[in-house]
């Protein structure tokens, strides 16, 4: 062929480039603009982001530490005797420890209100050292317990000294009372271990995640144990034996139907068949963690399905050339290269689930328990439930405790999400 | 197609693979129309032709790949040794084993290089303990022409191979489970002059053992190796004959107008 150019045969040469050149400014300042429309949405989702991790550090920062006095006890026979040691007795021995510095007290309505310095739990912590060591009956010993809620919020600033007596919590007595112990040397704020291994109780001060933990790991494993076989089956079955027909169609689209299914409707169920009909019981991770499955399935089944289409098809027809068999090509070569695709999909789906209340809710997780679960089969909370009760309790300490919550909830988060990344880093393969 | 006329054969071989009016459709697109051949044993046959006329879609046939192809349909009929290869009673899996095939694209396993030797002996269990795996992996390879090369990093990753060892590779791993065919889609396009040579000598070597077929766009390449030539034009199978014979004196017009370089 002769050719003739394209463009301008009837004008001098290099009319391509005059063409192009007008155009180019408004080119770069289209893409100029995109680029700034991204930074400004990036700054945006960023600000957000710092704003929440922000007011909640603000506000849980002071959950992380709690006041404590620390007294030396005398374990009085005469009060504490080896028969009667789980009941009473250790009230009345620091009781009679912690007058000392107060020795105008007397009337029984001061010594009360001496006592009240205390958190209510400090009996049970020195019980508990006793019956773990019955010998120290007859022996003074040192110990460092909790004060009440309203004393930690006044240390920690919480409690305003100028407001007006009868608008505070504490009266000034009471306020000067605790700062005579201050001057005493005996009180002191250490890192708040308790907040990770109390369970949950009445009292601010002795309130821990450590039941909300255990039982948000029972919750994930159960649901990791059901989901992840169960999802990985599904997606080879559909992606790589199914016959692609209307019935497999049907069924992709439910599948991604189910991933878009409110939480609440699972928790529903659960009440409804695992509960009711199956008889199983209420608020335990087993419950729980079966109806997460069902919402995690999906997202599994899912993410297992993009990372199996993923595999390059040379590589099964490498294998099915040499002669292998289906269930040795997906064995040997696609599920291994879809591995770290499926792993990432499943952390994020079991991520989903850590953070998922309102299924929880419905199966009745949220019940006030003060122990953490032995088992899946026991009554137990999570994370999620803890923080709603938290923040659904009155007293001013569980404001910070609730924000503490969520930064430990979220750390988790964090933690499983930078897991899922690292993995997609370290297994990314190219083909 | 009444254009499509067979040689009359002078060499004595035995026919070991035999096609009878073969018909591919991808959906609606018929891709090989009414194809007839007969592959002798012990001999190399090269197919040629444009590009899209078929090549690799009769190669898969060969060896029941395309039934991995969803939109493929197959009909006529295939033997192997006088079998039908469709035949409901044949296994895929060991028809593979029988007929492997070397892929236009090279394809080794994201695994080491021994392993991608060594897969198809592993999985159909030919060798009986890893002293014997592994002469059969230095056989493959040097065989393939990859043996020197290779040699100090067996255990290295396949994929991280030049293009052309890794289509070494791919050979090396086809022919260690000693197939009786051997299906070869461009072997070569990837190789340079001397590894193209070596891969020559390779398949002539094969043909004292097996039946090879090769995919081929030089001419000279056809011309070098094999000893039947298949001129393919638009799905249909249009001259097949000795290999002297297409190039010499080709019967049909199109066929000579491809070799002289007029289509294509
Ligand atoms: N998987 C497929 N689905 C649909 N159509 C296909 C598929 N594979 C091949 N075809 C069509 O079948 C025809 C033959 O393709 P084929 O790959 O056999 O050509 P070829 O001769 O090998 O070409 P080349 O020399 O470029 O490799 C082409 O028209 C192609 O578009
Ligand atoms: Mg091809």
């Amino acid at each position: 062929m002769a050719d003739t150019p394209l463009y301008g045969a009837d004008s001098p040469a290099g009319s391509v480039i005059d063409r192009i050149r007008p155009g180019l400014a408004a080119r770069r300042r289209k893409e100029l603009r995109l680029k700034i429309y991204g930074l400004v949405a990036m700054g945006i989702a960023f600000g957000m982001l710092a704003l929440l991790i922000g007011s909640l550090v603000f506000t849980g920062w002071r959950a992380f530490t709690q006041t404590h006095v620390t007294l030396d006890v005398f374990l009085d026979p005469a009060e504490i005797r080896a028969e009667t040691l789980p009941r009473g007795g250790f009230d009345s021995v620091l009781e009679a420890s912690l007058l000392q510095y107060f020795p105008e007290a007397t009337e029984r309505a001061e010594r009360r209100e001496v006592m009240g310095i205390l958190s209510n739990g400090a009996q049970f912590i020195l019980r508990d050292r006793v019956v773990a060591d019955p010998s120290l009956i007859g022996q003074t010993i040192r110990v460092t317990v909790p004060t009440s809620d309203s004393y930690d919020q006044l240390r920690k600033g919480l409690i305003d000294r100028e407001t007006p007596e009868r608008l505070r919590r504490l009266n000034d007595a009471q306020v000067e009372r605790f700062d005579r112990l201050e001057a005493a040397g005996v009180v002191s704020q250490p890192l708040n271990w308790a907040l990770l291994r109390n369970a949950d109780s009445r009292f601010p001060e002795l309130a821990g995640l450590r039941g909300a933990l255990v039982g948000s790991f029972w919750l994930l494993l159960i649901c990791f144990l059901i989901s992840f076989p169960l999802g990985i089956a599904a997606a080879i079955y559909l992606e790589e034996f199914a016959p692609k027909n209307r019935v497999s169609d049907l069924i992709e689209v439910n599948i991604n139907n189910l991933a878009a299914v409110p939480s609440v409707v699972f928790g529903l169920l659960g009440l409804a068949v695992f509960i009711n009909w199956f008889g199983m019981p209420r608020s335990a991770p087993i419950v729980g963690g079966m109806v997460l499955a069902l919402m995690t399935l999906p997202t599994i089944i899912i993410a297992t399905r993009a990372a199996l289409k993923a595999v390059p098809p040379s590589i099964r027809e490498a294998a099915l050339g040499v002669g292998a068999s289906r269930q040795q090509v997906v064995f040997g070569h696609v599920l291994p290269l879809a591995m770290p695709g499926i792993l990432t999909g499943t952390i994020i789906g079991l991520a989903q689930a850590l953070g998922e209340t309102a299924p929880l809710l419905l199966i009745g997780m949220n019940a006030f328990i003060t122990s953490a679960p032995d088992g899946p089969f026991q009554a137990a909370t999570a994370l999620p439930t803890q923080i709603f009760i938290w923040a659904d309790s009155p007293e001013r300490g569980f404001v910070s405790r609730t924000s503490a919550a969520i930064l430990v909830l979220l750390s988790f988060l964090i933690a499983m999400n930078a897991l899922a990344i690292f993995l997609r880093q370290r297994f990314q393969r190219t083909w | 197609m009444n254009d499509m006329r067979l040689t009359q054969r002078t060499d004595v071989s035995q026919t070991k693979i035999a096609a009878q009016h073969v018909d591919v459709h991808y959906g609606t697109t018929h891709a090989i129309k009414d194809v007839s051949v007969e592959i002798g044993d012990r001999l190399v046959t090269a197919f040629i032709g444009p590009s899209g006329c078929g090549k690799s879609t009769f190669l898969r046939c060969l060896n029941r790949m395309n039934d991995t192809v969803a939109s493929a349909r197959v009909t006529g009929r295939i033997t192997l040794d006088g079998e039908d290869i469709y035949a409901p009673s044949v296994d895929p899996v060991q028809l593979r084993a029988r007929v492997g095939m070397v892929f236009q694209k090279p394809n080794p396993f994201p695994k080491s290089i021994y392993e991608n030797v060594a897969y198809g002996p592993k999985i159909h269990g030919l060798a009986r303990n890893r002293a014997e795996l592994d002469g059969i992996v230095e056989r493959s390879l040097r065989r393939a022409a990859l043996w020197e090369e290779v040699k100090d990093r067996l255990q290295a990753p396949g994929t991280g191979l030049s293009g052309g060892q890794q289509q070494r590779l791919c050979i090396a791993r086809a022919i260690a489970t000693e197939p009786e065919v051997l299906l070869m889609d461009e072997p070569c396009s990837a190789l340079d002059p001397i590894a193209t040579a070596q891969v020559e000598e390779l398949i002539d070597e094969l043909r004292q053992t097996y039946a090879v077929i090769i995919v081929t766009h030089s001419m000279q390449q056809a011309a070098r190796v094999s000893q039947r030539t298949a001129f393919f034009h638009l799905g249909h199978l249009v001259e097949y004959g000795e290999t002297g014979q297409i190039f010499t004196n080709p019967r049909d017009p199109r066929t000579e107008s491809y070799i002289s370089g007029r289509i294509g």
